[in-house]
């Protein structure tokens, strides 16, 4: 196979695979999480589960001065390559063209520089992050083979994407089908993985929110 | 076509009969070098192997082609040393251009085979279908046939234009003649690819030029393109470029961003996937090349390039009709998913009716 043909496959066949994957995983397990259903509870209602459902969506994204203080590093440098992920997949030209082609929605792109830079500091922020893993003596002993996988699947996209813009050691073909085939992967693995927490975070902080709403406690 | 006695003279001698002066034959000469990136002490060596070089034989075969790549390398414009060049080879056989036609001209193609065996440069345009020989015939002889003679004595084979080099546009889908290039059926002759929708005429010339030179073959890539034409992308040496690296896109062709010359990256541009030498060589006389006129590059030096998509797609977008595989996927999908809900409810409530409640009776037994 040629590095066209290998293009023309991820372009196709490759991103079809990945697409039918992503969106049939994530859809059955979101459905499998909402058909779980509760015991009905037979307290009365002390307050709203919707409102505090709502607030806890927002309290629960920004981090505690407490907890801050305790793990500063990985809370700036995760919210770092969060943001840096977001810029990238959401706010690079060439990106907006695939969505609004599939879903019809546009919107402007920021400057190339801008996202240039961005993809550059959620690279170090997650370089760091593995470091840090394995400097800490507990998270190193928590780390599984599994957590390092989603770390290479998460980083990957972000490294193809800064060669295949920046055209370093490969071919023009082979890079953008190398940055096509990482994400792909990604794709793939997110609704298997740690990573679904793309689809079910704010439904799972709504909830957490919501129980503590009923019971009419802070949350 | 060429008289016997024209192939004794050298090309030198050619040149000079056509009043090429020797200060536009060094510049040839010169160009020819840089474009190869060959070093500047190679020009005398060039200069001195065109100089004497014998007027070598070449046949030229045509198959399931539209002769733009011959009216890309024969094309009218001022007269250039590269034309005189390809004047100067002792064409024996071109559909096109030879004045011979029916038996006179086979028995020219044969008569050049058989003279100049294992010395003859074989020269293909076109692609060659494979389902049924009789979709392409000369003289009633298949491609496949003609090609394959003409192939076993041969000292090296230039394969010219997509169709040739990767099968091009017969080839494209759903290929209904079976197309297939020149690679695919030869394995055992020097290969060297010329692709282009046409290929840019100085580079055949360039190729002509390096084989009269060195008596071999230049440098290629892994797909069979010499290496000093094909080595840059054309998004590399695109002089748009600084407008992708910032950002900056046409989103129409008639737009201020079009009018200001911002890349075409939106509008379906294929330079960051092509090679070739448009952007440096340009085309008609150097005059430009598309992007300079303001179209996108359709990238036609690259295999498959007729099935990569729409050529006003961009790059980014795939080529899969995924909007509809995702509308299926997501009804399957969710029927799968209430079915797998429904399931684990199930079980969920087995397990709660199996449930035995312990007492304090039974742990005390």
């Amino acid at each position: 196979m040629n590095e066209i043909a290998l293009l023309e496959w991820v372009r196709g066949t490759g991103f079809q695979i990945a697409t039918v994957v992503l969106v049939a995983g994530v859809i059955i397990r979101i459905f499998e999480i909402l058909m779980l259903g509760r015991k009905k509870n037979l307290a009365e209602a002390k307050g709203s589960e919707f409102s505090s459902g709502m607030r806890t969506i927002v309290s629960r994204s920004v981090p505690e001065s407490d907890s801050f203080k305790r793990s500063a590093f990985t809370i700036v440098a995760g919210y770092i390559f969060h943001i840096g992920l977001f810029v990238t997949i959401f706010l690079f030209a060439p990106h907006i063209l695939l969505i609004s082609e599939l879903t019809g929605l546009g919107w402007p792109a920021l400057p190339t520089p801008i996202v240039d830079a961005v993809a550059v500091l959620s690279i170090i922020a997650l370089l760091a992050i593995l470091v840090h893993r394995f400097n800490n003596k507990i998270l190193r002993y928590l780390t599984t083979p599994g957590d390092l996988f989603i770390w290479f699947v998460t980083i990957a996209p972000l490294i193809t994407g800064y060669i295949a813009f920046h055209r370093i050691g490969m071919s023009g073909p082979m890079l953008l089908a190398v940055h096509i085939l990482s994400v792909e992967l990604l794709m793939v693995v997110l609704p298997f993985s740690k990573l679904t927490h793309v689809f079910t975070i704010f439904m799972a902080r709504w909830y957490n929110g919501a129980i503590s709403g009923y019971r009419g406690v802070q949350s | 076509m060429a008289s016997h006695s024209d192939k004794e003279k050298t090309l030198g001698d050619v040149l000079r009969s056509h009043g090429v002066s020797r200060r536009s034959f060094m510049k040839y000469c010169a160009t020819t070098a840089s474009m190869m990136a060959m070093s500047p002490a190679m020009i005398p060596m060039i200069a001195e192997a065109l100089e004497n070089a014998k007027k070598p034989s070449v046949i030229w075969l045509s198959f399931q082609e539209c002769t733009g790549c011959t009216e890309s390398l024969t094309r009218a414009g001022a007269s250039t040393v590269e034309n005189l060049i390809f004047d100067s080879i002792s064409l024996d056989y071109h559909h096109t251009l030879q004045a011979a036609s029916g038996h006179r001209a086979e028995e020219a193609k044969e008569e050049a085979m058989h003279e100049n065996h294992g010395k003859y440069l074989l020269v293909v345009d076109g692609s060659i279908p494979m389902d049924n020989p009789g979709y392409s015939t000369i003289a009633g002889i298949s491609n496949y046939d003609m090609l394959m003679e003409a192939a076993e004595g041969a000292a090296a084979i230039i394969a010219v234009g997509t169709c040739a080099t990767y099968g091009g546009l017969p080839k494209a889908s759903p290929n209904p003649t079976g197309a297939v290039s020149v690679s695919d059926l030869i394995k055992d002759k020097p290969i060297i690819n010329v692709p282009g929708c046409p290929p840019i005429p100085v580079v055949i010339t360039g190729v002509l030029t390096h084989f009269l030179t060195f008596g071999a073959l230049p440098e290629l890539d892994d797909l069979g393109r010499p290496k000093a034409f094909y080595g840059q992308s054309i998004h590399d040496r695109c002089y748009r470029r600084p407008f992708y690296d910032k950002g900056l896109f046409a989103e129409t062709f008639d737009d201020e961003g079009a009018k200001a010359g911002w890349c075409l990256y939106k509008l379906g541009c294929r330079g960051p996937t092509t090679y070739n030498a448009c952007a440096t060589t340009k085309w008609n006389n150097g005059t430009s090349f598309p992007i300079e006129s303001g179209h996108p590059c359709l990238g036609c030096s690259e295999p498959e390039f007729w099935d990569g998509g729409g050529f006003y797609k961009a790059l980014s977008i795939p080529t899969a009709d995924v909007g509809e595989t995702v509308l299926y996927t997501a009804a399957g999908a969710a029927a799968a998913g209430v079915a797998l809900g429904a399931l684990n409810r199930a079980t969920k409530g087995s397990a709660n009716k199996a449930h035995e409640k312990v007492t304090l009776e039974d742990l005390e037994k």
